[in-house]
């Protein structure tokens, strides 16, 4: 796709996303949008889409393995959560959050990546263990197991978000501008020299890349996505506690982004969905759904290790190959 | 004094159980190649084995005994042929994607097939509390569980370099290429050492499973300890593997003792950072060259 034809289809797919919740009715099309729990169930998934992008860039773009993406998350959340109580505007933490899981990222990253490969995924292993020992331990300010409650929503223009579908605008707003900074990032020079990392790490780093220092900024940046995620988490449920920011969810963040195809660029947002979608759909079979989906999982990576965007990418080319 | 003579040597018994994970996950890495995110569930999983035998009726020896054969063969053989095999040449994050999803399956299994409750498992040895020395008052258990995997971890040095086929798999692990030109069957090595991972996780599982009980979700700290264990004794060596298990087994004892409970589990991640940060090869392991 030319960046011309990918700025419409972007612009079209928001405008799509905005009207989704929408009820049309009114305007005498036969749609009568999304009640509030699918408009939460929409919100959800940009905001996992979020973290996902993050992971997306550390294991797609820069090659390395984070299994603490749901720690991340959950600074942000309980950042949120615990600066709101304060009285601290919400746009004023939802950049710390970001900066926050930035120098946390730098910092885990810096020793684990001067070794050698697959480090980094134990050390964001040990700190993914560590941040739940916290949130759950420390219920002075985490309030532990009973988690922080009544979570404001932002106000925005004076207008405070308590309405379903103008939080999903908010969420969808905020999307799009971070989706857009990554694809700018990956277009950059910057993102260039992981193309050539991935492709050929000696040329890369005999062409002057410096591989640790890109490796070590993209996982803090991957890092602050989770903590802006979060912190968009937070007011989302209005509730937060410990479970979904243990190691089982960071775990599935990495299935999500393998799944939707890691290393493209829609494979993030496809994977959210899967894994946002997919319980709400096999809630019948709620206790097996774990199950079936890592089965899935282990089935595409020996069949289509691409995901479901290489899948499709494949479909289309044998499509066109024929004649 | 005492109380730290106490604290040692029962955190040398849990050190061993850590240790016969980590030789296991080290060995894998060597010779294959394979990081296996799925350890901690590779512990976990054979108590239950051993749950199911009692159940069809087996005494507990005899149960133990199935536990450790069923273990070799699916965790060991059924591992290395349905999950790693058709991954090998797929390069490396589609084979970690592939453990990271073993071991939820292998967590949610149990948790929907037998209990999601922690499940009381027999001890080898009763908790007879003897005296060692005046005022060391150590229960049999514990030395029980010191005594099974040190046998263990011995019996496994031997076969490595003692016996002709434990040479082999040691050439493979150093170097496959130069093993197979030397006519060492390389695919059979590899297997061996995915069969022998199955066992000693069933004897960590099997020692360790009478002292945390055995429950589905176990595996993630058995895991995170192993995974530690054997970065921190040193990535290239099986020895490294036994002196990281004991470290960690006995820090882990004396920070519950001495710091905090409710932190004991952060013990792995600071030891971590500091070996990465210090001494990257591990405390008894090699540089690494790297080839360019």
């Amino acid at each position: 796709m030319t960046a011309r034809n990918s700025l419409i289809f972007a612009l079209v797919a928001l405008a799509l996303l905005a009207l989704l919740p929408v009820d049309l009715s009114g305007l005498g099309l036969p749609y009568p949008g999304l009640r509030r729990y699918g408009t939460y169930i929409l919100t959800l998934w940009l905001v996992t889409a979020i973290a996902a992008m993050g992971v997306n860039l550390i294991v797609g773009y820069a090659g390395q393995e984070t299994l603490a993406q749901a720690a991340f998350v959950g600074i942000g959340a309980y950042f949120t959560a615990i600066a709101g109580k304060h009285g601290v505007p919400f746009g004023l933490s939802f950049v710390a959050s970001g900066l926050v899981t930035f120098v946390i990222g730098i910092a885990l990253g810096f020793p684990a990546l001067r070794v050698q490969k697959h480090y980094l995924a134990f050390v964001t292993l040990a700190f993914s263990v560590l941040c739940w020992l916290v949130f759950r331990n420390e219920s002075a300010v985490t309030g532990g197991v009973m988690g922080i409650r009544d979570i404001e929503r932002p106000v925005v223009f004076g207008l405070k978000l308590r309405n379903a579908v103008h939080f999903y605008w908010f969420v969808l707003a905020i999307a799009s501008v971070m989706t857009f900074v990554l694809w700018w990032i990956v277009r950059s020079p910057w993102g260039r020299a992981f193309t050539a990392l991935r492709e050929n790490p000696l040329r890369a780093e005999s062409l002057g890349i410096d591989v640790r220092l890109y490796t070590l900024l993209a996982f803090a940046l991957g890092s602050a996505y989770g903590g802006m995620a979060g912190s968009l988490y937070a007011p989302l449920v209005e509730f937060i506690d410990p479970s979904p920011f243990a190691l089982g969810p960071s775990l599935l963040f990495m299935l999500m982004v393998v799944v939707g195809g890691s290393g493209t660029f829609c494979g993030p947002f496809v994977g959210a969905a899967v894994a946002v979608l997919l319980p709400e759909w096999l809630r019948a079979w709620e206790t097996w759904y774990l199950l079936i989906y890592a089965v899935l999982v282990m089935l595409m990576m020996a069949l289509s290790p691409g995901g479901l965007v290489g899948l499709v990418n494949q479909l289309l080319a044998r499509r066109s190959a024929r004649p | 004094m005492t109380d730290f003579l106490q604290l040692l040597i029962a955190g040398l018994a849990t050190g061993g159980i850590y240790a016969l994970a980590a030789i296991g996950f080290t060995l894998l890495w060597q010779t294959s190649q394979t990081i296996n995110f799925a350890q901690g569930e590779f512990v976990m999983v054979p108590a239950f084995f051993a749950l199911v035998a009692m159940k069809l009726g087996l005494p507990f020896i005899a149960a133990l005994v199935a536990a450790v054969l069923v273990s070799m063969l699916l965790l060991g053989v059924a591992f290395r042929y349905v999950v790693v095999g058709p991954l090998l040449n797929r390069g490396v994050l589609p084979l970690v994607i592939s453990t990271i999803a073993l071991s939820i399956i292998l967590k949610e299994t149990v948790k929907d097939f037998y209990s999601a409750e922690a499940q009381v498992f027999p001890t080898l040895l009763p908790d007879h509390i003897v005296t060692l020395l005046p005022g060391v008052a150590v229960s049999l258990a514990q030395i029980g569980v010191l005594v099974v995997s040190m046998l263990t971890i011995g019996g496994l040095q031997w076969f490595l370099a003692g016996t002709r086929t434990g040479r082999q798999m040691q050439a493979t692990a150093q170097n496959p290429g130069v093993a197979r030109i030397l006519g060492v069957p390389v695919e059979r090595m590899i297997l061996y050492t995915f069969v022998i991972n199955g066992g000693l996780a069933a004897m960590a599982s099997i020692l360790v499973s009478p002292i945390y009980l055995a429950k589905f979700s176990n595996g993630e700290t058995l895991g995170l300890v192993a995974f530690v264990a054997a970065i921190v004794g040193g990535f290239n060596q099986v020895r490294g593997a036994i002196a990281g298990g004991l470290l960690l087994g006995v820090l882990d004892n004396l920070a519950a003792a001495y710091v905090s409970t409710a932190y004991r589990q952060a013990i792995p991640l600071v030891l971590l950072v500091l070996i990465i940060l210090f001494r990257p090869q591990g405390l008894l392991g090699r540089r690494e060259e790297r080839a360019v």
